[in-house]
């Protein structure tokens, strides 16, 4: 019975894939493509470091976004990542632009309904009533005798 | 006759040849800016993505490397994709704010349409 098959990095490297290779929990040999792009960009041995770097439970997120990044760069040699980083702020600030324009559409609406209802009551000629004027004789003209 | 060498040369402690190709992005004054790719991707990768652009693209190229490489040094676990993904999730609040406010506006428009002026001598 062989030993188990090399990861991605050491096939591609071509070097014994030995057991404790920091690469191959996170380059399956059925995944070759994923280990070149970042192998491309950042050269495995930049990796390596930034690997034993890093605690084991954090590992699986930066190579994550390590080939995150390294796609990016791929699609993108100019700008990489940072394109759409700069992308994604442009939509962020259309879309807050576009949610004050609706919010003060809002107050606008508010008001302009305000403002009729008041019109109308100045239409209809209701005095608004006050207190001080508010008394028996005013109404009866005399005092009330039972 | 000093001729001084740029960052990566100095860095790499050779000389710097007439057409060194990280010369025009990496100046003498800047050690720092070199020192970062160089971290994170090495100089051999970062002389090839060079070489393999177009003379106009290279000096952008080189300001996002180094941007990527410093937010790789700052964030060693997410680096630039960190970013990438608190921008996703700014993008989905604010979609929702918008789709929320957009509704309220429907709703009032609607209301202020069947509003009637209350007649209390009726």
């Amino acid at each position: 019975m062989g030993g188990s098959s090399p990861c991605a990095s050491c096939k591609l490297l071509r070097r014994r894939c030995a057991k404790d290779c920091i690469f191959a929990p996170y380059f399956p040999s059925d995944d070759p493509l994923k280990f070149a792009i970042v192998h491309k960009v950042f050269g495995a041995s930049n990796v390596s470091k930034m690997l034993q770097e890093l605690p084991e439970q954090q590992r699986g997120d930066a190579v994550n976004s390590l080939v995150y990044e390294a796609n990016a760069r791929g699609r993108d040699p100019v700008y990489g990542c940072v394109g759409t980083i700069s992308y994604l702020q442009n939509q962020v600030s259309q879309l807050q632009m576009q949610l004050a324009v609706a919010q003060a559409e809002i107050l606008c609406i508010q008001m302009h309904q305000d403002k009729s209802y008041f019109l109308q009551n100045d239409l209809l000629n209701i005095p608004i009533p006050n207190a001080n004027s508010f008394n028996k004789e005013s109404l009866y003209g005399h005092d009330m005798v039972s | 006759m000093n001729s001084s060498r740029c960052a990566a040369c100095k860095h790499l402690r050779r000389r710097c040849p007439s057409d060194c190709i990280f010369a025009p992005y990496f100046p003498s004054n800047n050690p720092r800016r070199f020192a970062y790719v160089h971290k994170i991707y090495g100089a051999s990768n970062v002389g090839k993505i060079l070489q393999d652009l177009p003379v106009s693209c290279r000096a952008q190229a080189a300001d996002t490397l180094c941007y990527e490489a410093y937010c790789r040094i700052k964030d060693p676990v997410y680096g630039c994709a960190g970013m990438v993904s608190v921008l996703h999730q700014q993008l989905n609040v604010a979609e929702c704010q918008l789709a929320t406010v957009k509704a309220e506006v429907a709703a009032i428009r609607n209301d202020s349409a069947a509003l009637t002026v209350p007649t209390w001598f009726d």
